[in-house]
């Protein structure tokens, strides 16, 4: 059972399909945060992505001439807080003075910076691929000879082992934070209602500036993570995950984080099981249709239920 | 002698190319400024409406499916159709959502287009494309076009050989940029014509105030749904007139979203959105910037290059095509935040009632 | 400056007020005394809400005067009207649905974020139904519960003056006595509170004076129980003409 289906279906398309299904979550937390809170889809998130894993590796390469060779985890520490301040400046200079008028204006605006971002990257960095690591990922020994040992091989490189470990990080710091912190709290109480939050006394600046930072850190790890996953960076990354992430954060319900990340694991799963070959020999959908699905999902959920899994807000 | 008709070729090729973009910023101008829609996906309507003019129009091929060899215009009015078609699926699942799920939903079908026309390798010969593709009035001297009827009852192919040859080469460009013109002016007078009708004010009155259009028993929906249908088959005209222009196209160069979707949004913003003419004078203003700041550029790096023997200047090239890019951003933004209205800000159709009530609603802070 | 009623705790002075050039509020004066309960009552339109929403900063002023504790406070933003004590209820939406009873109490307390442990002993004394509902979706509860939420979550903080909109819109006749009766004991602990309402019959009688809104200006004051009295107001609102 496992040599002739398992080992292939488990190593090659639900690991992978994880992997993807973790860095669609970070990238949509951020997206459902900023649209449940900020009551705006922000079209320049992928692209912010994109950026702080240009940033990360702009940090190595410094560090490199140091003589130091940093892992792209550690390297991401400084990347995230200039994310952060590329998030706040965004917002006060680009989104800030439409926050009184009507969403699509914000919209609009978001739209340009994705632009205005991906140029930027292009000017600086150049249109050029660029890696992290160079080589094959080797899977890890210890998790392969224990797993061979009960007859169930799995070959998992240690770059997913972190992916992984860093979304279940992220992730409870998230629940902590939202559950248990005054700002959190104050987060879920905008993302509920603006409007009785303003008439409550809540800072929603404040609150603003706080799901600018918590998508930073969710938008660095994610745009981080999928360079390691697939080992190099590209100007058209950001946009590329961009559809995704809307499907996974209209899939599990605008403005639930919990949505977000249940969305992100579905859209990363549903991506890579769809080449899987179900039905005969041949993969079930050609594997260039795979950003299709994360579409087609969305456009379903769009018809049958646009509030979303979670019943999140629905426009 | 020589050196002006290459200015007066240059001069054309704007024309002809702004002609274009102004067509799709007035299908633009139907989706955001008549009824408030906020489409994404212009690059999509753009390709659907130039594969489908390439397929019907070329001659045949073993690359792709069709090549049915069809008249041209024939292949432009399908080109409208597919638009529309599209976008009215599109339009019955996402028009009654909250804006912000249009913008994904058509940013999304965009997406999804380009990947059918990569994939579908037997029918649009995928990444590599389709050539050949017949330009207005150019194609009058393709083989295939002489040799047939109804040219052929008018001369012998011998006859067409020797009068083409009298021409000079470029006979075809104002003839071309002229149709694109004349295109443009047409589109433009149904749209003045639609916008101060009943039905024109009346999308006014739903984009200004929407509870109250429904509560007048008005259906929104289907107003909304008629207006972006007819924005996207606008844009399906000016894609098929894209293809006639490039006669080469694929599905990733050729559509990049940033070149035709976002330069099309700055375009309507710049010129005015809500005003057909300030769309076309975006869709001109912006493109002769584009166009003449790329003349620049090149001029400013070769004497760069020839300074700095050591720099390569193409490493410069491209780059500076991004900074092109990124401030024409930043001009988007600035105009959007400064000078909402653009250079020709909208004009409402006459109506009294509406404007007494308009005028205690706009240009208010709080 | 025209700074009202001398020793009110909250005053409206000569209001002119709306929404960008439409003006609601004409000439409008009220005004709060300590530990007082006042109502505001008025046919549909006659702004009665617009008059809460100008206290907060909400709205346009164009003339006129708000006054809390001596302290000119108009067209103050209104965050900074609630950090200075005027605490509100909305009429719907007063609650955030996704949040517990207790999370919204906490939000309540934003702007005085210090002794909120002590201040929700002190609610869930005064309400003791919310008590064993803590840890619920505030979304989850009945619409009279959702109000005593609302109200416990605007005093988390040392309200000067609590201003209460149609606290008993839609709710059931059961509902409407249990409000009112918690608005007494609101006042019992000495903050003085100014009420919005269409049951005028039952607000006037908790009432220590009342006002009548008509087209955006007072029409008629006085002691609650006299307003109440008052053949003519009788006949308009409180349904006294059959």
């Amino acid at each position: 059972m496992w040599d002739a289906f398992g080992f292939e279906f488990v190593n090659f398309y639900l690991i992978p399909g994880l992997v993807l299904g973790c860095i669609y979550a970070l990238g949509a937390i951020g997206i459902t945060l900023t649209f449940g809170i900020l009551r705006f889809a922000n079209f320049a998130h992928g692209e912010i992505m994109m950026s702080g894993a240009y940033l990360t590796w702009t940090v190595m390469a410094i560090a490199g001439y140091a003589g130091l060779t940093l892992h792209p985890l550690v390297a991401m520490v400084p990347a995230t807080l200039l994310v952060i301040l590329l998030f706040l400046g965004t917002d006060k200079f680009f989104y800030k003075p439409f926050r009184k008028a009507d969403t699509i204006k914000v919209v609009m605006a978001s739209f340009g910076m994705m632009l205005i971002i991906r140029s930027a990257v292009q000017v600086i960095w150049g249109p050029n691929q660029l890696t992290f690591v160079r080589g094959i990922a080797k899977p890890n020994s210890v998790l392969s000879d224990v797993s061979n040992d009960i007859g169930m091989m799995l070959i998992i490189p240690n770059k997913h082992l972190f992916i992984f470990a860093g979304t279940v990080i992220i992730v409870i710091a998230l629940s902590y934070l939202l559950n248990r912190t005054r700002i959190g709290k104050a987060m879920r109480a905008v993302s509920d209602s603006p409007d009785l939050a303003h008439v409550t006394g809540i800072d929603v600046d404040k609150v603003i500036r706080a799901t600018w930072i918590v998508g930073g850190i969710c938008a660095t790890a994610a745009g981080v993570f999928l360079v390691m996953d697939v080992q190099m960076l590209e100007t058209t990354m950001g946009f590329r995950m961009l559809l995704p992430m809307f499907a996974a954060a209209i899939l599990g319900g605008i403005g639930k984080p919990y949505g977000a990340v249940f969305g992100g694991l579905v859209i990363g799963l549903a991506e890579e099981l769809s080449a899987y070959p179900w039905i005969g020999d041949t993969p079930l959908l050609s594997p260039g249709y795979k950003t299709g699905v994360a579409f087609a999902i969305m456009v379903i959920m769009l018809i049958v239920r646009p509030q979303g899994l979670f019943k999140g807000r629905s426009f | 002698m020589e050196a002006y008709v290459g200015y007066f070729l240059y001069f054309l090729s704007l024309l002809t190319v702004g002609g274009i973009y102004a067509i799709f910023a007035l299908g633009l101008n139907v989706n955001w400024g008549f009824a408030g829609l906020f489409n994404v996906g212009i690059v999509g309507f753009a390709a659907v409406g130039a594969y489908t003019y390439a397929l019907l129009t070329t001659a045949e091929s073993t690359y792709h499916i069709g090549g049915l060899g069809l008249p041209l215009p024939f292949g432009m009015f399908a080109a409208m159709m597919t638009s529309a078609v599209i976008a009215g699926f599109i339009g019955l699942i996402c028009i009654r959502l909250r804006a912000d799920y249009l913008a994904i939903a058509t940013i999304g079908i965009a997406e999804i287009i380009k990947l059918i026309l990569k994939n579908e390798t037997e029918i649009t010969n995928g990444p590599r494309g389709i050539n050949k593709i017949p330009r207005a009035w150019e194609h009058f001297s393709e083989e295939r076009f002489y040799t047939s009827w109804p040219m052929s009852w008018f001369g012998t192919p011998e006859n067409w050989e020797a009068f083409f040859d009298t021409l000079p080469n470029w006979y075809w460009q104002p003839l071309f940029a002229g149709t694109i013109l004349l295109v443009m002016y047409v589109i433009y007078r149904m749209l003045e014509r639609a916008r101060t009708s009943p039905w024109g004010r009346m999308m006014t009155a739903i984009r200004e105030n929407e509870p109250a259009a429904r509560a007048a028993g008005k259906d929104v929906t289907r107003r909304r749904i008629e207006a972006f249908i007819i924005g996207a088959a606008i844009m399906g005209l000016a894609g098929s007139l894209f293809a006639q222009h490039l006669r080469l196209i694929e599905p990733t160069n050729t559509f990049d979203p940033s070149k035709v979707t976002f330069l099309v949004w700055v375009m309507l913003i710049v010129g005015g959105s809500g005003n057909n003419r300030g769309a076309m004078l975006g869709a001109f203003l912006i493109w002769t910037l584009w166009s003449a700041s790329e003349l620049f550029i090149t001029g400013a790096i070769d004497l760069i290059g020839n300074i700095f023997s050591t720099l390569d200047p193409s490493i410069l090239q491209t780059r500076a095509g991004f900074l092109r890019m990124m401030l024409i951003g930043i001009l988007m933004q600035v105009i959007l935040q400064r000078y909402p209205g653009g250079i020709l800000p909208e004009v409402r159709p006459a109506s009294p009632k509406a404007d007494k009530n308009i005028a205690g609603t706009t240009g208010e802070s709080k | 400056m025209n700074m009202g009623q001398s020793g009110a705790v909250l005053s409206l002075n000569n209001l002119r007020a709306g929404y960008g050039q439409t003006e609601i509020l004409h000439d409008l004066s009220i005004y709060v005394n300590p530990n007082e309960i006042v109502a505001i009552i008025g046919p549909n339109g006659a702004g009665k809400s617009t008059a809460m929403k100008a206290v907060l900063g909400l709205l346009n002023i164009t003339e006129g005067s708000v006054v809390l504790n001596g302290e000119d406070i108009t067209d103050t933003p209104a965050q900074k009207v609630i950090e200075r004590g005027i605490s509100y209820v909305p009429q719907t939406n007063n609650v955030f649905v996704n949040l517990s009873v207790q999370e919204n109490l906490e939000m309540g307390a934003w702007t005085r974020p210090t002794g909120v442990e002590a201040r929700l002993d002190e609610m869930y004394d005064l309400f003791p139904d919310l008590a064993e509902k803590r840890n619920q979706a505030a979304g989850s509860l009945s619409g009279g519960q959702r109000q005593m939420v609302a109200m416990a979550k605007a005093l988390m903080v040392d309200a000067k003056i609590l201003l209460l909109d149609e606290p008993t819109a839609g709710l059931s006749p059961k509902y409407r006595g249990e409000i009112f009766g918690t608005i007494q004991k609101i006042k019992g602990t000495g903050v003085p509170i100014l009420i919005v309402e269409q049951n005028a019959k039952q607000a006037l009688g908790v009432s220590d004076r009342g006002y009548v809104l008509v087209d955006g200006a007072n029409r008629h004051t006085g002691t609650g129980a006299g307003l109440a009295a008052d053949p003519e107001i009788a006949r308009m609102f409180l349904g006294g003409g059959h």
